[in-house]
C-alpha cells in the first residue's frame, strides 16, 4: 500500500452547530483507528461535517463519515468541498441502511428439549428413508436382472474393478496381519498349557467365521463407501443426476444398480481373498516361532475346522457388499448444493456403513449359534 | 511514463502443455478506464485473466501491474498487489460454507485492522451497495439465485476498495434489466472510485454500455485495442461480424 496519512477529526464550536473538522486519508486500511471514537461521539447540537481536508477516501471511509451524520441529531449536514467524497458520499449513503440484526438462536432448557426432539425425530425419519430407499434399490435390482439387457454391465464390470479388484491388495495386506497378531496372542497364551498346536484351530475359526469378512466390510466402509458417496454426492452437486432425469436416465439405474451388483459379487471374493491372507499370516507365525511345518498346519486345518465355518463367514460377504454401497449410494444422493453438505454426507455414509457391519454381525453372530452352526 | 498504464503486457506466451493459448500478445491498460476483452469462445480471455492475476503460470514475457513486473516480485510484495486488485469470477466462487456476509468478510479479516462491528457494517453496505437486498446477507450461497451470487461476488470483490478490478462475464447468465443494472453499478462504482476495470465479457450491450476500450482477442494475440467505433472500422472477418451482425448492430444502435 502507498504511504497512508491516520485519519482524524476535530471538534469546533459554531453557536448552534458543531463543526467537525476531518483530515488525513479514510480508507479500508485506515478507518479502524477512529471507528471507536466516531461510534461514541455525542455531539448533542446538530453536527456540520467538513470535508475539505480529506485526503484519500473510498467507500469504507464514506460509510463511516455517513454512519456519523446519521447518529447525529435532526439538522446535521456535510460541508466544504472534495472531489471524491462529494461523489461517493450520496451514493453511500444510498446503501448503509441499518440491516436489521438477524434473530438470535435461543440457549436454555427450552431450546435443549427442543434440539432433543428434532435429534430423535431425525433419526427416526432417517431410519424410515433407509428402509425406503432399501425397498426401491430392491425393486430396481430385481426389475433389472430379471431384464439384463437393460442392465449397465460396462458400469458393473468397472465398479467391480475399481472397487472390488483394486481393494484387494490392501484387503490382504491387512488380514495378512491381523492374522500375525491373532497367531501369536493365541500362541503366547495356549503355550502355557503346551497347547499350542491348538492356534491352528484358532486363526481357522476366527478368520473364517468373523476376521475375514468383518475386515473386508471394514475396508470397504472407508475405502469404496466414502468413493461412492462423494462420487454420487458431487454430481448431485453440479445438477448432473438433474440432467439425467430430464434426459430420461433414471439414477437408480445409471448410478445406483451397478454399484449395489457389483458390490454384491466382488465382496464374497473379497472376503476370500481377505480369508486366505489372514490363514497365511497364521501359518508364517506357526512355521517360524512354533515349528508348525505349513503342511502340519493346513492338514490340521482341513480336519479340524469343519467347512460350515467358511460358509458361514461367506454367507455374511454379499450382505456386507450390498449394505456399504446401500448406504453410499443414499448419502451421496441426499448432498445438498453445498461443499459443507458433502462432507458432512461422506463422514455420515462411512460412519453408517461401519455401524451396519458391527450391528450386522453382532446379528448373524446370534443367528447362527442358535442354529446350532 | 509507466504510471499511466496500470497493466503492461509483453510479448506474453502462455501454454497448457503442447496447446498455446497466448502469444507475442502485447497489451496496456490504462489507469481509470473500463477495458472489455473480448474474442471467440476458447481464444484465452479467461486464461489471460488468470495470467494477469497469478493464478496461471507463463511461459514467457512479461506482466507489470501497478509498476511492478510480477515475474520479480517476492511472496510479501505479490500479496500487497493482490490486496490492491478484487477479481470476480465467472459463476461467483463464493465460499459455500460461509455466508454472503461472512464471504465479503474474508478479505477484510484477513487484510484490515478492521473491529468485527465495523466490518459487519462494512460487508452490508457493499451486498447492499453490489443490488442485494439486506436479507441476502445472513443466507449460504446456495440458497441465491445464479444473479444474486454474481452480486455477493462483486460485494467481495469490492471488500477491500481495490483500485483495479478484474470481472469475468459479469453479466452472462441475468436477465437483460439485471444486466443493465450491473452495467450502470460497474459505471457508477468506476466513477465514484476511478477503478480500472478488465472486464471479460461476450455481451455486446456491456461493451457498449460501459467500456472506454475494447480489446479483441484472436489467433493468440490481441487482434485491435480501440473504442467500439475504431473497432467497427477494424477489417478482420471475426471483428466485423461481431459487431455488424445482427445482435451486435442492435445493441450498438448502428
Amino acid at each position: 500500500m502507498p504511504d497512508m496519512k491516520v485519519p482524524g477529526f476535530a471538534l469546533e464550536e459554531g453557536g448552534e452547530v458543531i463543526h467537525l473538522r476531518l483530515s488525513g486519508d479514510w480508507t479500508v486500511a485506515t478507518i479502524h483507528l477512529v471507528d471507536e471514537s466516531l461510534r461514541d461521539l455525542d455531539a448533542g447540537r446538530p453536527l456540520r461535517i467538513d470535508i475539505t481536508g480529506i485526503g484519500r477516501i473510498d467507500t469504507a471511509g464514506a460509510f463511516m463519515i455517513d454512519r456519523t451524520l446519521r447518529a447525529a441529531p435532526e439538522g446535521s449536514a456535510i460541508e466544504g468541498t472534495h472531489a471524491v467524497a462529494q461523489h461517493l458520499l450520496p451514493q453511500v449513503h444510498e446503501v448503509s441502511e441499518p440491516v436489521p440484526p438477524a434473530p438470535r438462536p435461543e440457549h436454555g432448557f427450552v431450546a435443549l428439549l427442543d434440539r432433543t426432539g428434532r435429534g430423535f425425530m431425525d433419526i427416526l425419519s432417517e431410519v424410515l428413508a433407509t428402509l425406503a430407499f432399501l425397498g426401491e434399490t430392491l425393486v430396481t435390482t430385481i426389475r433389472l436382472l430379471m431384464n439384463p439387457f437393460r442392465m449397465r454391465w460396462t458400469s458393473v464390470v468397472s465398479v467391480m474393478e475399481e472397487a472390488g479388484l483394486d481393494a484387494m491388495p490392501i484387503i490382504a495386506f491387512l488380514s495378512f496381519f491381523v492374522g500375525l497378531v491373532v497367531a501369536y496372542i493365541g500362541a503366547t497364551t495356549l503355550r502355557d498349557f503346551d497347547l499350542q498346536i491348538y492356534t491352528v484351530e484358532l486363526i481357522g475359526y476366527s478368520m473364517l467365521r468373523e476376521f475375514g469378512v468383518v475386515l473386508t466390510g471394514i475396508v470397504l466402509a472407508g475405502r469404496t463407501n466414502s468413493s461412492f458417496t462423494a462420487q454420487i454426492g458431487t454430481m448431485k452437486m453440479r445438477q448432473e443426476i438433474d440432467a439425467m432425469k430430464t434426459l430420461g436416465l433414471k439414477p437408480m439405474d445409471v448410478l445406483v444398480a451397478p454399484r449395489i451388483i457389483a458390490m454384491v459379487l466382488m465382496t464374497p471374493a473379497l472376503a476370500f481373498v481377505s480369508t486366505a491372507a489372514g490363514i497365511a499370516g497364521g501359518i508364517i507365525v506357526g512355521w517360524t516361532s512354533l515349528d508348525i511345518n505349513p503342511g502340519v498346519f493346513i492338514d490340521r486345518l482341513q480336519n479340524n475346522v469343519p467347512v460350515d465355518q467358511f460358509w458361514v463367514g461367506m454367507s455374511k460377504a454379499p450382505v456386507f457388499g450390498f449394505v456399504v454401497s446401500l448406504i453410499a449410494c443414499r448419502q451421496g444422493l441426499n448432498v445438498g448444493g453445498s461443499v459443507q453438505s458433502l462432507g458432512r454426507s461422506t463422514t455420515t455414509s462411512v460412519v453408517q456403513a461401519l455401524f451396519a457391519i458391527i450391528v450386522l454381525d453382532a446379528m448373524f453372530a446370534i443367528f447362527y449359534m442358535e442354529m446350532g452352526i | 511514463m509507466s504510471d499511466d498504464f496500470i497493466i503492461r503486457i509483453r510479448n506474453l506466451k502462455t501454454a497448457f502443455g503442447p496447446h498455446v493459448v497466448h502469444e507475442h500478445l502485447d497489451l496496456d491498460i490504462r489507469r481509470g478506464e473500463i477495458i472489455g476483452i473480448i474474442g471467440p469462445s476458447g481464444c484465452g480471455k479467461s486464461v489471460l485473466l488468470r495470467a494477469i492475476t497469478g493464478l496461471k503460470d507463463f511461459a514467457e514475457g512479461s506482466i507489470e501491474v501497478f509498476g511492478e513486473r510480477l515475474e520479480d516480485l517476492d511472496d510479501q510484495e505479490r500479496a500487497e498487489i493482490e490486496q490492491r486488485w478484487g477479481v470476480m469470477f465467472q459463476d461467483g466462487a463464493l465460499f459455500s460454507n460461509l455466508t454472503v456476509r461472512e464471504n465479503v468478510e474474508v478479505p477484510m479479516k484477513e487484510h484490515t485492522h478492521l473491529g468485527p462491528e465495523l466490518r459487519h457494517e462494512l460487508a452490508d453496505m457493499k451486498i447492499l451497495m453490489a443490488g442485494l437486498g439486506p436479507d441476502a446477507c445472513t443466507k449460504y450461497p446456495s440458497d441465491l439465485s445464479g444473479g444474486m451470487r454474481k452480486r455477493a461476488a462483486l460485494a467481495r470483490a469490492l471488500a477491500l476498495d481495490p483500485e483495479l478490478l478484474f470481472l469475468d462475464e459479469p453479466t452472462a447468465g441475468l436477465d437483460p434489466i439485471t444486466a443493465a443494472g450491473f452495467d450502470e453499478l460497474i459505471r457508477s462504482l468506476q466513477q465514484a472510485l476511478g477503478l480500472t476495470v478488465f472486464l471479460v465479457t461476450h455481451d455486446v450491450d456491456t461493451l457498449n454500455a460501459v467500456c472506454d476500450r475494447i480489446a479483441v482477442l484472436g489467433d493468440k494475440h490481441v487482434l485491435a485495442v480501440g473504442t467500439i467505433d475504431e473497432l467497427r472500422a477494424f477489417d478482420h472477418p471475426w471483428v466485423q461480424e461481431y459487431f455488424c451482425g445482427p445482435r451486435g448492430r442492435a445493441a450498438t444502435g448502428h
